[in-house]
């Protein structure tokens, strides 16, 4: 393990052997099987799969919400044991505390810390305002659009200085506009604060544009099926999404999902539906078909 | 030319106004009218509404209706209102009122002090739930009147039976209400919290009490309302003093005036408790402000 000899290993999330299973009348259920992940320190990597991989079950065990079943989760090398606010998380449904204002929402994690009440004001504005908040921190979240309350959600969860960010599909609820603006404005954090971030979406450009790596995951049980190096330069604009580099990029991890959804979709539409209607398949695989 | 004389006899108002950037009184008050129409309507059906009320009262009493209801002995409006007028003078119907609202307060706030936390507990802590929740449900439908014989045998004071009838009443709403809002709690909303080092105690002052406050306070809503019906029926049946005494009081005595009084008298006090517990609503959650 080269990488961690880092001066400083910040944000070293390193996932072994990790399976999770639950446990149902029919006995038990593989979510996530033999999983093996790294993110490096300040590296922004993301994990994309089809719809129902357990890929948000995956980043619920690193949050430390869900024990694995079987393997470790490490940050730094500390076990991930429970949820703490050295891995700050957005959640896709935004997740704000409707009853506290929105300066109130980023001074949360600072008060959990035990931080005077004049500190973490200040602590909050100064964060708002480089999220370009600063003139909303007394509005109730119900009032702020969807991408400000997603804004909200980001600073909130880097107000406490975490060591790695986590992100569930933070960006699915917003409309195409919005997301690329957040985007740009998640990628500017970042570069700033120099911290590590483990991205979950089945947006693949999202990934592409975002990452210095993805790891694409297989159908449920889901498991990596492959880990894909972007070497975009940074920083990256919005025009390298026409690029023949990008395009590739695309059109590799489109083929592997595509895979993998088929696989999921394809084995009940093959038993259940497709004998069942009598649909003709001609000799192709549905894939083909589809 | 009526139309000309039309145009040009405004002409004058801007030289008598020299501010133009200020609008003219006349166009505030329109404003001003355009965004309060709806509710100067309500108003004003409602200050119409409840005049052909008291036609109606009035006209069945002073011709003395009987149409399967009998309004022979009905006190009409007027002989209210004059013993209204003798009542409000008389130290003794306010030593009434303040009886009753005396033991509100106390059977009522009772019923608040023991029923939200024990709501909040019960959502929280399974096994508190589990103990509790079957004797709840087997002591709740039983009527705050019923409970009369019984709580004469309990208390050693008439006072003291009373106010716990009234603690009766209100207790069940305020617990039951306050459980659905425990349950209702969004679980993001908790793992937001604990992702930011919220700890259990944290997340239960800052979480899960103020995302229950909205039931909480319907049922104190509710609870208020029920206080009143079975601070009414117990003094009926067990009082000295309290607007319902004075009520069955007036029938023992032939003083029938004195009936409709004590009635209007507890839906006054009545809807002035709930607008009490409204307005404390709306301080204590602010966000959920219009």
């Amino acid at each position: 393990m080269s990488e961690i000899a880092t001066a400083t290993p910040q944000g070293h999330i390193e996932v072994r052997n990790f399976s999770l299973s639950y446990e149902t009348i029919d006995g038990s259920v593989e979510a996530v099987t033999n999983t093996h992940i790294h993110v490096k320190p300040g590296e922004f990597v993301s994990i994309v799969g089809p719809s129902g991989c357990g890929k948000s079950t995956f980043l619920n065990a690193v949050a430390g919400f869900l024990k694995p079943t079987t393997g470790t989760i490490t940050v730094d090398g500390e076990r991930v044991s429970r949820p703490s606010a050295e891995r700050g998380m957005v959640f896709q449904q935004y997740s704000l505390f409707p009853w506290k204002t929105v300066r109130e929402n980023v001074e949360f994690g600072l008060k959990m810390r035990g931080m005077p009440r004049s500190q973490r004001e200040r602590a909050a504005r100064t964060l708002l305002g480089l999220a370009g908040l600063e003139a909303f921190e007394k509005h109730y979240p119900e009032k702020l659009s969807g991408g400000m309350k997603q804004r909200v959600g980001i600073v909130r969860a880097l107000a406490t200085g975490p060591k790695v960010l986590l992100l569930d599909e933070p960006f699915g609820a917003l409309d195409a506009q919005t997301r690329v603006i957040m985007q740009q404005i998640l990628t500017n954090m970042w570069q700033r604060l120099k911290i590590s971030v483990l991205f979950v979406t089945h947006d693949i450009d999202e990934a592409i544009f975002l990452s210095d790596r993805v790891y694409c995951m297989t159908a449920r049980p889901g498991s990596i099926k492959a880990e894909i190096p972007i070497p975009l330069e940074r920083p990256r604009q919005q025009s390298m999404m026409m690029s023949s580099e990008f395009l590739a990029l695309r059109r590799g991890l489109m083929s592997l999902i595509r895979e993998e959804s088929l696989k999921a979709m394809g084995g009940e539409i093959n038993d259940l539906g497709m004998q069942g209607l009598n649909i003709e398949l001609h000799g192709h695989s549905l894939a083909d078909v589809l | 030319m009526p139309a000309a004389a039309a145009v040009t006899e405004p002409s004058p108002a801007p030289v008598a106004t020299p501010t133009p950037a200020s609008p003219s009184f006349g166009a505030l008050a329109g404003r001003w009218y355009r965004l309060n129409q709806d509710r100067l309507r309500a108003t004003a059906i409602g200050v119409i509404s409840l005049a052909a009320f008291l036609l109606v009262w009035h006209l069945l009493t002073t011709y003395r209706v009987v149409f399967f209801v009998r309004f022979t002995n009905v006190p009409s409006p007027l002989a209210v209102y004059a013993s209204f007028t003798k009542a409000i003078h008389d130290p003794k119907f306010l030593m009434h009122i303040v009886f009753s609202c005396r033991r509100i307060f106390f059977g009522f706030s009772l019923a608040a002090i023991v029923g939200v936390p024990l709501g909040l507990i019960m959502g929280r802590f399974k096994l508190v739930h589990e103990v509790v929740f079957p004797v709840a449900e087997v002591l709740r439908p039983i009527p705050a009147i019923a409970w009369v014989p019984m709580a004469i045998m309990l208390w050693p004071t008439n006072e003291q039976s009373i106010v716990f009838i009234t603690f009766l009443g209100s207790f069940f709403p305020i617990l039951v209400n306050t459980l659905h809002g425990m349950s209702l709690v969004d679980p993001v909303l908790v793992r937001a919290a604990q992702c930011l080092g919220a700890r259990e105690r944290s997340i239960f002052r800052e979480v899960y009490f103020p995302a229950s406050l909205p039931h909480i306070f319907t049922g104190l809503t509710i609870g208020m309302g029920v206080a009143w019906v079975s601070l009414i029926a117990a003094e009926m049946i067990s009082g000295q003093y309290g607007i319902g005494y004075f009520t069955w009081e007036a029938y023992s005595l032939v003083q029938y005036a004195d009936i409709a009084l004590g009635m209007i008298a507890i839906g006054v006090l009545g809807l002035g408790s709930s607008l009490l517990i409204r307005g404390a609503g709306q301080l204590v959650m602010p966000w959920r402000a219009k």
